[in-house]
């Protein structure tokens, strides 16, 4: 009863920091602008189980992909072991799942192979981490913090891993010992067995509750630590792919506030026409973290420094100073300074500094191509570019601020219809004179 | 086989003559006024005569798609350009776009219909395609004599528009010999180009990007390496001036080797 009251109270304490922590994260999200209306539900739960589920773009890059595909897999199935945990802890039961039968037989199974696979994969991401040198480990937003960041999370599961290893291992010595049936199969953890070899009755139970007791804590511990880490990406991965900005990449959204402008500048008459009501004209573009979107902000949370994004960016391969992963970082952190500033001080709060300049500088959004590449490499579906033109448009729209040669190609654009300085007259010199073979 | 002189129609003669054409063909800024591009623009126009296709220019009064604009951050632009074009289009009844370039090619496709621009947007490499298919272009492929060639993927048919098979299957079709540069189709490396990068120069940093894409390129050992966007064309024409192999190794437009092929 005592160990029933004490874990209740654990998962109460558990869910309380995590409704704090959930109420803080969304009051944030609050602050942020609209995107785009999530419709398509069917085509998203499509995209969700082959880029989520499935996996599809980790293995882009095949060695870690494997490795990241083994670790979610097995997160999702020992998912139900963890689900019945907390139900034994609440109504004091043992493996209490069990009246699922055959299923329950099956996912215990699977949960307890994969918790070796997946202490196994760990074991091989932390060796990869401390012993070679991966070059998209590294870069200017790559702080030690980062880097400890990732030693604890991956440190934290294997842990995690272990201790379940253990709890499976030591109930399996146990049931034997007192000659009980064992609920579900444990084909890896039996592979410990023999280190309980001759542990008594008591000896078996202690080492059953100290490791039971050390997976759920470490689970509640994990949770709540997670949003405050770069590993928030547990949580927000799979989301963040059901809420993928659905539009072929090279699609920019348009900026519906301009097209009324535009449309009153062609046409005067149109001011006549009602303008939609409860809309203030806020800033073009986005100059610092409340100008994001939702989805930019989405994306920020859900990023884990993978840097798959700035390995592959044209701009980053050749010595510029951007990174597709820094962008992403800017704005967490920014939204983290700025945002919870602004929920304390008001909406009107300034501190004189902003996410454009004093976290991404010009030189770096300049820097971009547009490629895609970031967009395309991102095993989570980040959409970098886009929001880094957003920056672009606050700078253009609102400063006036672009290199000289760009202003120039918006004169000649506006002047005579192209980015140089020709005049339309000469649009058919091409054709001057062309002949064809052939009847 | 006899030579005739061409004359590009021209959408508001024909529109004058009560005339309407099945495509306008959309040259683009750079088919208009880049010395080097010009001749692609000519391949694909003698190309389109010689299939006798129903086909028009707008000529003087092309302007540009916005794009550029867009991407480097001025919406207000962009937006002026493509409503001003989108009226163009809709005076004449325009429906079938055809592009050469990449870029004008999703602006129109992906960025117009927003706007209220809704046509079929056709990139080239699928018009011939289809051509192909339907038996109307029969290529000859001793002309290129089985020169090896690598394929550069633009990034706004590829990644952004996911066209990566239409070209190669042209580019195989004219030589056994296509060979892939280390990063290709999603995994390609952009020329530099994109993003308003072509009209200025690049940030500070270790390398050119063209150089970078260049030089993979060569290490393919291709003597022709084939393009489909006029940017990606001068940033890889360029790269090869800078590593003096421009005497050597030819950069053409899928188009253009099509038109050789065919020897029109």
């Amino acid at each position: 009863m005592t160990r029933q009251i004490v874990f209740i109270i654990v998962l109460l304490a558990t869910l309380g920091v995590f409704s704090y922590t959930a109420i803080r994260v969304i009051r944030l999200f609050r602050l942020t602008r609209p995107a785009f209306a999530v419709g398509d539900i069917g085509k998203r739960i499509l995209l969700t189980l082959k880029v989520a589920i499935a996996q599809s773009r980790i293995f882009r890059r095949p060695f870690s992909g494997v490795l990241h595909a083994l670790v979610f897999w097995g997160f999702c199935l020992i998912l139900f072991g963890t689900i019945e945990i907390v139900i034994d802890g609440v109504i004091g039961a043992e493996r209490s799942l069990q009246i699922l039968g055959p299923f329950h037989t099956f996912m215990m199974a699977a949960g307890d192979i994969f918790a070796l696979i997946v202490a196994i994969s760990i074991v091989l991401f932390l060796a990869r981490r401390v012993f070679t040198n991966i070059a998209r480990f590294s870069g200017e937003e790559i702080k030690r913090v980062s880097k400890i960041d990732a030693t604890f999370a991956l440190s934290m599961i294997f842990f995690l891993m272990i201790s379940l290893l253990g709890t499976n291992a030591s109930y399996m010595a146990l049931m034997n010992a007192g000659d009980e049936q064992i609920a579900g199969a444990y084909p890896a953890a039996s592979l410990f067995l023999p280190l309980f070899a001759g542990a008594g009755d008591d000896t078996l139970h202690l080492w059953h509750e100290l490791f039971w007791w050390a997976h759920i804590l470490l689970i509640f511990i994990f949770a709540n630590i997670l949003p405050y880490s770069k590993h928030f990406h547990v949580f927000m991965s799979v989301p963040n792919v059901f809420l993928t900005r659905l539009d072929p990449p090279g699609k920019l959204p348009n900026m519906d506030s301009i097209t009324r402008e535009v449309k009153l500048m062609l046409n005067p008459e149109t001011a006549f026409e009602a303008s939609p009501a409860g809309e203030e004209p806020g800033r073009f573009g986005v100059k610092d973290a409340e100008d994001a979107t939702w989805k930019n902000y989405f994306d920020s949370l859900a990023c884990t420094e993978c840097g798959r994004c700035t390995a592959v960016c044209p701009a980053n391969i050749t010595g510029k100073r951007l990174s597709p992963r820094k962008v992403m970082m800017d704005l967490r952190s920014r939204m983290k300074q700025k945002g919870n500033a602004i929920l304390k001080n008001g909406r009107g709060y300034d501190d004189g500094r902003s996410l454009v300049r004093d976290y991404i500088s010009e030189e770096e959004l300049w820097a971009c191509t547009t490629c895609n590449a970031c967009y395309r490499e991102c095993p989570i579906n980040i959409d970098h570019p886009s929001f880094i033109v957003d920056m672009r448009r606050y700078l253009v729209m609102e400063e006036g601020a672009a290199p000289g040669e760009i202003k120039a190609i918006f004169n000649n654009i506006e002047n005579n219809g192209a980015p140089w300085q020709y005049s339309p007259e000469d649009r058919l010199l091409w054709a001057k004179g062309l002949e064809v073979k052939g009847d | 086989m006899e030579t005739r002189k061409i004359e590009i129609p021209v959408m508001a003669d024909m529109a004058a003559r009560g005339e309407k054409p099945e495509y306008l063909f959309w040259v683009g800024c750079a088919g208009a006024f880049d010395d080097r591009y010009k001749k692609v623009a000519a391949s694909f126009a003698r190309l389109l005569s010689w299939l006798g296709t129903s086909y028009a220019v707008l000529g003087k009064e092309e302007s540009c798609t916005g794009d550029p604009a867009r991407r480097a951050g001025n919406e207000m632009l962009f937006q002026m350009q493509a409503l001003q074009n989108i009226e163009i289009f809709n005076s004449y009844g325009v429906e079938k776009i055809l592009t050469i370039c990449p870029h004008c090619y999703n602006v129109f496709k992906n960025e117009y219909p927003d706007l209220g621009g809704q046509y079929e947007v056709i990139n080239y490499t699928a018009f011939i395609s289809e051509k192909i298919e339907s038996g109307h272009i029969d290529l000859d492929a001793s002309v290129l004599d089985g020169a090896k060639i690598t394929y550069h993927d633009p990034c706004y048919l590829g990644r952004a528009n996911e066209i990566y098979e239409e070209p190669r299957a042209l580019l195989r079709s004219l030589s056994p010999n296509l060979c892939e540069m280390e990063r290709n189709r999603s995994y390609a490396l952009c020329c530099g180009a994109g993003g308003g990068q072509y009209f200025k120069e690049a940030e500070k940093g270790e390398k050119e990007v063209f150089i970078e894409r260049t030089e993979e390129a060569l290490t393919t050992g291709a003597s022709i390496i084939a393009t489909s966007c006029p940017f990606c064309m001068t940033m890889i024409t360029d790269g090869l001036k800078y590593k003096n192999r421009e005497e050597e190794i030819f950069n053409y437009d899928i188009v253009e080797l099509i038109v050789k092929s065919l020897k029109i």
